[in-house]
């Protein structure tokens, strides 16, 4: 019944976003403007800072996931569909689960199309470890959303909701960035550091589970009024 | 209770007062070969180190009374954690001052990103967040605000913990004194001191907030005849 409920929500997601394509074109762009303005800013005389890389690509998820965080909870709003949500006879948690899992497809597509960019744009070997990069890219990105989608739920009928977002949510998910950039640097060094990614791995994965299960935990209490 | 403020207010000036002596009494540091400047800026240490132990004394209680509130629905739990925060936020001003005083004269550098301080920065944006979703989040601002302490607070040791594992990779000197036997009684009686003006602050702002909200019932009450 839960996943049921989970997959009907993701349904729903996926079906309004295949129509307009309007928060995946969007969100793509927005990521790949970020990458260039990044890009202008730390690369000195046409060669990279060390590791540039690696934090340009975790900056420019942050930053579209915070935009499509925001733009798919507008929709929600402008529609009143999440009151119609929390209307149904459905766990409350399922829900969550549900909108969770639409918001990591969306951001995992934008990485689809980010990361041959960066291995373009800045010669980084993207293919050395393909593996280990998509476990660091999976995991970090369920890290981002988990906290992301429960913030921006609760923020919907806030004040200041669009500025609200950042705020809160940047400070607790710096340990998804320092760890995603730190494993894939790690990943991008000449002779690539496995046993590091793979540390950095571990911690996004345990990140990943303390904060599933407190957003599983708090969506209840906050969503009712 | 009407008696015990005066009384204890009147004792925090006194302590407060004689702190300084105590302070300047306390034996200087040894450190071979180091200017006076430095034996004498370490001092700054028995002020700095009581604020960052109330500090995180006021943001567990912050954490505890949020996650009360959200799970338990006590109005009372939120009055104690909005007064908590606030008191996050100004020690931890003093210590975020302090601390970078005394760095400057004794490691040459105004800051360091190491795991403490980061974290320290880090748990005190959480708490100014904290602050600004409740000015500004408007109805229902105190839910969220809770959510935040809550996340918050779990937060902190995945910052430590990626911070430390960070910087172990390049490494960097720090200077941490041992305590001397002589200074025990200068520290210790900072450390009550500053206990005492936090317990005051956070009993007096409490009652401010719960007299606030009473107000804001009894105007909610008001505008429905």
């Amino acid at each position: 019944m839960f996943l049921r409920v989970a997959w009907l929500v993701v349904r729903k997601d996926l079906t309004v976003e295949v129509r307009s394509r309007e928060i995946l074109y969007t969100t793509v762009f927005f990521a790949v403007a970020c990458v260039l303005v990044f890009a202008f800013a730390l690369v000195k005389e046409g060669r990279p800072l060390e590791d540039a890389a690696a934090g340009i690509m975790w900056i420019s998820v942050a930053f579209a996931g915070t935009l499509a965080l925001g733009r798919t909870f507008e929709r929600e709003r402008h529609a009143e569909t999440l009151r119609a949500l929390m209307l149904a006879p459905a766990s409350r948690p399922a829900i969550y689960v549900g909108k969770l899992l639409g918001i990591v497809l969306l951001l995992l597509i934008v990485e689809a199309i980010l990361v041959p960019l960066i291995g373009l744009l800045f010669n980084a070997p993207i293919g050395s470890r393909p593996l280990s990069l998509m476990g660091l890219l999976v995991t970090g990105t369920i890290g981002f959303s988990a906290v992301g989608t429960l913030f921006a739920a609760m923020l919907v009928r806030a004040r200041s909701r669009d500025v609200m977002l950042p705020i809160l949510l940047y400070p607790i998910t710096i340990p998804v960035i320092i760890a995603g950039v730190r494993g894939t640097a790690a990943l991008f060094e000449p002779v690539p550091a496995d046993d590091l990614a793979q540390m950095w791995m571990a911690l996004l994965a345990f990140f990943d589970i303390v904060f599933v299960t407190l957003a599983l935990w708090t969506f209840e209490p906050l969503m009712t009024e | 209770m009407n008696r015990v403020y005066p009384v204890g207010v009147v004792l925090a000036v006194l302590m407060f007062a004689a702190a300084p002596y105590l302070v300047m009494a306390a034996p200087d540091m040894q450190v071979q070969g180091a200017t006076p400047g430095v034996l004498l800026s370490y001092k700054i240490f028995f002020y700095h180190v009581p604020s960052a132990m109330v500090m995180f004394l006021a943001a567990f209680i912050c954490g505890i009374a949020s996650a009360i509130y959200l799970f338990r629905a006590r109005p009372g739990a939120d009055h104690i954690a909005a007064a908590a925060a606030e008191l996050v936020v100004l020690f931890g001003l003093i210590v975020l001052v302090t601390g970078p005083l005394w760095a400057r004269k004794a490691w040459g550098v105004w800051w360091q990103w190491d795991a403490r301080l980061t974290s320290t920065l880090l748990m005190w944006m959480i708490f100014v967040a904290y602050l600004l979703v409740r000015r500004f989040g408007g109805p229902g601002a105190e839910k969220l605000s809770a959510a935040m302490a809550v996340f918050g607070t779990a937060n902190v040791p995945f910052v430590y913990v990626s911070v430390n594992i960070w910087r172990t990779l390049h490494p960097a000197t720090s200077v941490v004194p041992t305590l001397d036997p002589g200074m025990r009684p200068a520290f210790w009686f900072c450390v009550v001191s500053f206990m005492l003006l936090f317990g005051l602050l956070l009993a007096l702002r409490t009652r401010l907030e719960q007299r606030r909200a009473h107000v804001e019932q009894l105007y909610l009450l008001a505008d429905e005849d």
